[in-house]
């Protein structure tokens, strides 16, 4: 295992990494630049998050990281090895969950788990004890085939293989997606277990509320790394006053919001709006008689504390304004 | 369950989707459990469920591709058991994985689309151009789908599965994926369909989004087990927000198969 000179342990170290494509179509050929400059570090049992939506890179990044596709440029070292020269021994080190359900449709529960089991030269019973948690679930249905399962089965079984041969670090890409609610809180509640067996896990999410839930996060946008840190310093650094504004109209008091000269930004965050002003000193009672002369009733404004996904959107902003 | 059908404030309104006691069997497994309910003109209606609570097969019904196996419904005028091929013309539908062609320009998705769904051919490209310029894609009319922002992508599908001005625009989980910004600029889109009166009847996993709709129903084990406004049902449950509301409701649940 690597170790810096302050004696922390990394499982995961990626220096400057950057990956282009070749997109070749009939009409053109263009390169896209799917990563850019990435460096990170995880340590042993962290549980790291990588935030961000479709199309940004999550899963160019973690292909990378579990020896499928090679970068252009960076070095990368995963449980201390080199991902180029010591690849093999990596695979038989890592669980990769991939976000495409990739396991076999027409093997039942138990066939697939006993091939992922037999394929890493170990067996079911003799890792059971980290997949009990969730094979509990399974388990009725372990002569189905997994073609038949439901969308959050089929993601428990995944786990359950990509965890049989008891890795030292688990990539999970986009493990969630498309998962209702409480299916993912119990996704998670599974995570925070594993981290217990110290197994250091990379998960990539496009749900901003997943965000809160890791040891420390990177926000992804357009293939750069916009912030890596702890979720509560993410939040904390939030350097605007945040607003939240309710009326009767909602629809209407957005475009009204978005028409007064002096508020900065204002988005839709469920049951009310998220104000940003463009002066510091911004006196409220001042938005309170702009939004009554435009015949809003019922105004409720507060000040809130900013969420993940507020800082999301004010990344979105500053690249936009960036150009 | 029923409250908001009788509802005064609704009496005068016109139902653009009414089902009554749908139900649908596969074998021995009752997959849509004898649902009722109403959604009115220019309603955003939201439709909540767990996985495999039943909403997919509740939606295939209610757009003409599944036939109840008891139960009766009207979707924009027509009978789902009698005239499922006129309900599939007069509505519209996009899904997460969007219908558009990939290696197809921009423009002739469009064409494509308008051709399908009937729209007078004189009227195909003057409502082009007006689609072009209300997205602000003016310059990518002859750009590959394939090669556009999947943000971009949504927006497109969702101009061009109401270009034929449906009564109502069914979206499965419309928003998966998308960055927090485009997320919004979206609903924005539905909002402005909604003002048109075009009915909008919506399944999304993010609870924020059901803080958008107008009235909410959720499905547990196959059967609707609330259905109100979302502010009605956080006052029913006494709780702030839709996602204790859910995480509410989906405790109720005995289906294991998720």
């Amino acid at each position: 295992m690597y170790k810096d000179s302050f004696d922390n342990e990394y499982t995961v170290i990626c220096e400057s990494v950057s990956k282009r494509y070749k997109k070749h179509t009939p009409f053109e050929k263009t390169d896209v630049t799917a990563l850019k400059d990435i460096s990170f570090k995880v340590s042993s049992g962290e549980l790291f998050g990588i935030i961000g939506p479709d199309g940004a890179g999550k899963s160019t990044l973690f292909r990378i990281l579990t020896t499928l596709i090679l970068a252009d440029e960076g070095n990368i070292r995963i449980g201390g090895r080199d991902v180029i020269s010591e690849f093999k021994t990596i695979r038989n080190e890592i669980g990769y969950m991939p976000g495409k359900f990739s396991l076999y449709q027409d093997l039942t529960v138990e066939e697939n788990l006993n091939v992922f089991a037999k394929v890493f030269n170990t067996t079911i019973e003799q890792n059971y004890h980290l997949i009990k948690d969730i094979y509990v679930h399974l388990e009725p249905f372990k002569k189905r085939r997994a073609g038949q399962l439901s969308g959050g089965m089929k993601q428990k079984l995944a786990l359950c293989c990509s965890l049989i041969h008891k890795p030292k670090i688990l990539f999970l890409d986009e493990p969630t997606t498309g998962v209702d609610p409480v299916s993912r809180k119990e996704f998670w509640d599974i995570l925070k277990k594993l981290k217990n067996e110290n197994i250091s896990i990379l998960v990539s999410t496009p749900y901003m509320d997943e965000a809160a839930l890791c040891d420390r996060i990177a926000l992804i946008l357009n293939g750069e790394f916009l912030k890596i840190d702890i979720p509560t310093n993410i939040v904390n650094e939030y350097k605007h006053q945040l607003y939240s504004v309710k009326g009767k109209q909602m629809s209407k008091l957005l475009k009204d919001l978005r028409s007064l000269p002096y508020v900065r930004t204002s988005f839709a965050f469920g049951d009310s709006h998220h104000v940003t002003m463009k002066d510091s000193d911004f006196d409220i009672n001042q938005l309170i008689k702009s939004l009554k002369q435009m015949e809003h009733e019922d105004i409720r404004i507060n000040e809130v504390s900013a969420s993940i996904e507020d800082c999301f959107l004010e990344l979105i902003v500053e690249n936009s304004l960036k150009g | 369950m029923t409250r908001s059908i009788t509802d005064s404030n609704h009496e005068e309104r016109e139902t653009v989707i009414s089902a009554q006691n749908l139900t649908k069997r596969f074998g021995s497994f009752t997959a849509v459990n004898n649902i009722t309910f109403n959604v009115f003109k220019g309603e955003i209606f939201g439709f909540l469920g767990a996985n495999g609570a039943g909403k997919t097969t509740a939606m295939r019904m209610l757009t003409g591709l599944s036939k109840p196996t008891s139960g009766s419904g009207i979707v924009a005028g027509f009978d789902i058991n009698k005239q499922s091929e006129q309900i599939k013309r007069n509505i519209g539908y996009m899904s997460q994985k969007f219908a558009l062609y990939e290696d197809l320009k921009v423009w002739e998705n469009i064409r494509l689309y308008a051709g399908i769904y009937g729209v007078p051919e004189q009227e195909i490209e003057p409502r082009t151009i007006e689609l072009l310029t209300n997205l602000g894609f003016e310059n990518e009319k002859n750009t590959l789908v394939k090669s556009l922002p999947l943000g971009w992508k949504q927006k497109l599908a969702f101009s061009v599965a109401i270009f034929h001005e449906p009564k109502i625009v069914f979206l499965d989980e419309p928003t998966g994926g998308v960055d927090p910004s485009a997320r919004r600029n979206f609903w924005e889109m539905i909002y402005d369909a909604s003002d048109k009166g075009i009915t909008v009847f919506v399944t999304t996993h993010y609870m924020d989004e059901a803080e958008y709709c107008n009235r909410v129903s959720v499905m547990v084990d196959g059967r609707i087990e609330a259905l109100d406004s979302p502010n009605n049902l956080k006052e029913q449950f006494g709780v702030s927000n839709m996602d204790e509301v859910f995480h509410r409701m989906a405790r109720k649940s005995s289906r294991k198969s998720d």
